[in-house]
């Protein structure tokens, strides 16, 4: 029998296995940034483009800016979409988390919570019909309307989960009914609008088109509101934990699971809304990036939500890289890539390991 | 420690469920409360925990009422086992009875949190489970994992919902014996809703019978397990001795007052059609 010393340090050694594996992947993510910026049309080489970022980050150390022309490929048309691929995946697989985590169902993510075909529907009523909620910043109205009524959605999926009361089969259930209305009525919309040039981009909006037109602009808005809604749904790590047990005993342990489920249903909402607005909405990264993570380091969500963060980072970067490179010099949206290469991905995982994932 | 339970009823939309139910509560007894099915012992350990919201002063500790006291601060003085223990997603034992720490951190352990949880796991015989996953233990297992998680809230009330009735004999007697040892050791009152009215009298300092919600009788087990109280809360036919143990042992015999009626009505049911 083991002593109460020796089970702590067996705890231990699995937390830094934990940190170990969330530390690589951070380190893949690095080098896949620098390899994603120099591979298409006019980049540099690899070392290349380590020394031209370098010498902008760094301009006291002395590293060779490059050519003119390198340097606006790399930070005008490069990083700006690199950057924003990464804000994304990232943003999507911790919201993907987080919804999973609280509603305790693993078919759970923002995409099937018709959040995104919401945010759908705003877009096609821009560039199809040029209905706006705001008319006069131009380029924007396709990003305010995907952004408000991806909140609408989930205003309506409150206002529907409370009059039955919040839990998850409510918000589930009312999400995919709001899901379907929303993808019914931007179908209509491509249905019904009378240019086929604007049906079109509709189509690729859907299916993550918005990454091709990325810019630092849009990186400053969906940045900051990204790294927040990450760092608060932090903090609700162990009750989400505590949540798993369900909803009684939850409460029996001193966690409210229905406040809980509002505040990250919220904080995921609003993730979600600032990234697909400008990206356009992209799938099963949210979905599958928290599986894969649960895969490999566990259920704790202390450790869990890191974990899918820095891996949607990942994923969606090699896709949107591989979108770029497979067809050039036209592109692939980045929406059929991440299935893809994402669906053979995951079904290894899940054919390779034995253990079930949730129950 | 002091636990008043005063006036107590509680209604499922508009169904009563229980009816002026009064009791109080030692520190270090063990109290067993049985009835039939539907008569009110799960809910009656629900409104106890706070789970089931109940009228203001209905539920008192140390003459505080505990709809007063928040969440978070009840969960540090009662600890709750459920009927049916399930996870969602798979964790760890270790990572289960952590969950019992959630009261008392914030956002990282301390050293005191890992101690307290090793510990737990070592005096309950379960610390070479520490690293299994709780969905791959037998039912035995399972249910010390969850008593461990509901002592890590450290905890001077626990209650439990019939925690031996997927159990054999050998595991029924182990995790009662730990719950009365907790009582008489730890300083912590232990109230259990069980089925199994032998074990109840044998485990338990008290005894309060349940019947259509309200309290039937309540004294020590030699004192309420009477053959005229079982016929008259169960319907059934006992014979009661205490012969084998000290405490009374129920036995029961068959008794349904229609049971030759049913003998046909299952003939038919059970004959094919020929």
């Amino acid at each position: 029998m083991s002593t109460a010393t020796e089970l702590k340090s067996l705890y231990h050694k699995g937390k830094k296995r934990k940190i170990l594996v969330i530390l690589s992947l951070f380190l893949a993510l690095l080098i896949i940034i620098i390899i994603s910026v120099s591979l298409g049309a006019g980049s540099p080489r690899f070392n290349e483009a380590i020394q031209v970022i370098l010498s902008k980050l760094f301009p006291f150390l002395g590293f060779d800016p490059g050519p003119q022309i390198t340097q606006t490929i790399i930070f005008d048309i490069r990083l700006p979409r690199v950057v924003l691929a990464v804000i994304a995946g990232a943003g999507l697989a911790a919201s993907g988390v987080a919804m999973q985590g609280v509603l305790k169902n693993p078919l759970v993510s923002p995409y099937i919570l018709g959040i995104s075909s919401a945010a759908g529907f705003g877009a096609a009523l821009a560039i199809a019909l040029g209905i706006g909620v705001v008319t006069q910043y131009g380029d924007y109205i396709i990003v305010a309307n995907a952004f408000v009524f991806s909140i609408l959605v989930m205003l309506m999926v409150y206002g529907v989960a409370r009059l039955r009361g919040i839990t998850p089969e409510s918000v589930i259930l009312a999400g995919v009914a709001f899901g379907f209305l929303f993808s019914a009525m931007t179908a209509l919309i491509q249905f019904i609008a009378p240019e086929h040039a604007a049906v079109r981009v509709v189509f690729i909006w859907l299916l993550g088109g918005g990454l091709t037109t990325a810019t630092w602009e849009s990186i400053l808005i969906a940045l900051p509101i990204v790294l927040v809604a990450i760092a608060l749904t932090m903090r609700y790590s162990w009750d989400m934990n505590v949540m798993s047990l369900g909803e009684e005993v939850a409460m029996s342990i001193g966690v409210n699971s229905k406040q809980v489920i509002v505040i990250c249903m919220a904080l995921a909402t609003l993730a979600t809304a600032s990234i697909v607005s400008f990206t356009g909405a992209i799938g099963f990264i949210c979905l599958v990036s928290p599986h894969i993570a649960r895969m490999m380091i566990g259920s704790d969500h202390r450790f869990l939500l890191p974990c899918s963060t820095v891996l949607g980072a990942c994923l969606l970067l090699c896709s949107d890289t591989l979108a770029r490179l497979v067809l050039m010099p036209s592109e692939v949206p980045v929406g059929i890539v991440t299935a893809l290469i994402g669906v053979p991905f995951f079904l290894y995982l899940l054919l390779s390991k034995r253990r079930q994932f949730w129950h | 420690m002091k636990l008043v339970i005063n006036k107590l009823s509680f209604n499922y939309n508009g169904f009563p469920a229980l009816k002026d139910v009064e009791l109080e509560v030692g520190l270090g007894e063990v109290l067993c409360i049985v009835g039939p099915n539907g008569s009110g012992k799960t809910t009656l350990i629900k409104c106890i925990n706070g789970i089931l919201k109940t009228k203001y002063n209905t539920v008192l500790i140390d003459g505080k009422d505990t709809g007063k006291i928040g969440l978070r601060e009840l969960s540090k003085i009662m600890g709750y086992v459920p009927q049916n223990s399930t996870s969602s997603f798979p964790f760890t034992v270790f990572d289960i009875v952590l969950m019992g720490r959630r009261p008392y951190i914030h956002w990282s352990l301390s050293e005191r949190d890992k101690e307290i949880v090793s510990e737990i796991l070592k005096f309950l015989g379960i610390g070479k489970l520490a690293m299994r996953h709780f969905d791959e233990l037998s039912g035995g297992e399972q249910q010390k994992v969850v008593i461990a998680r509901a002592l890590a809230q450290q905890p001077q009330i626990l209650l439990l919902d019939e925690p031996t009735s997927n159990l054999d004999i050998k595991h029924q007697l182990e995790i009662l014996s730990i719950l009365r040892g907790l009582a008489q050791s730890k300083h912590c009152s232990v109230i259990v809703a069980m089925h199994d009215l032998n074990l109840a009298s044998r485990f338990s300092d008290r005894l309060l019978i349940l019947k259509q919600g309200c309290i039937f009788a309540v004294g020590t087990p030699e004192s309420v397990l009477t053959e005229e109280n079982i016929e008259s809360v169960y319907g059934v036919k006992s014979r009661v001795t205490n012969s084998v143990l000290d405490r009374p042992q129920v036995m029961p015999i068959v008794s349904v007052p229609n049971g030759i009626e049913n003998s046909k009505i299952a003939s038919r049911i059970t004959s094919k059609d020929k």
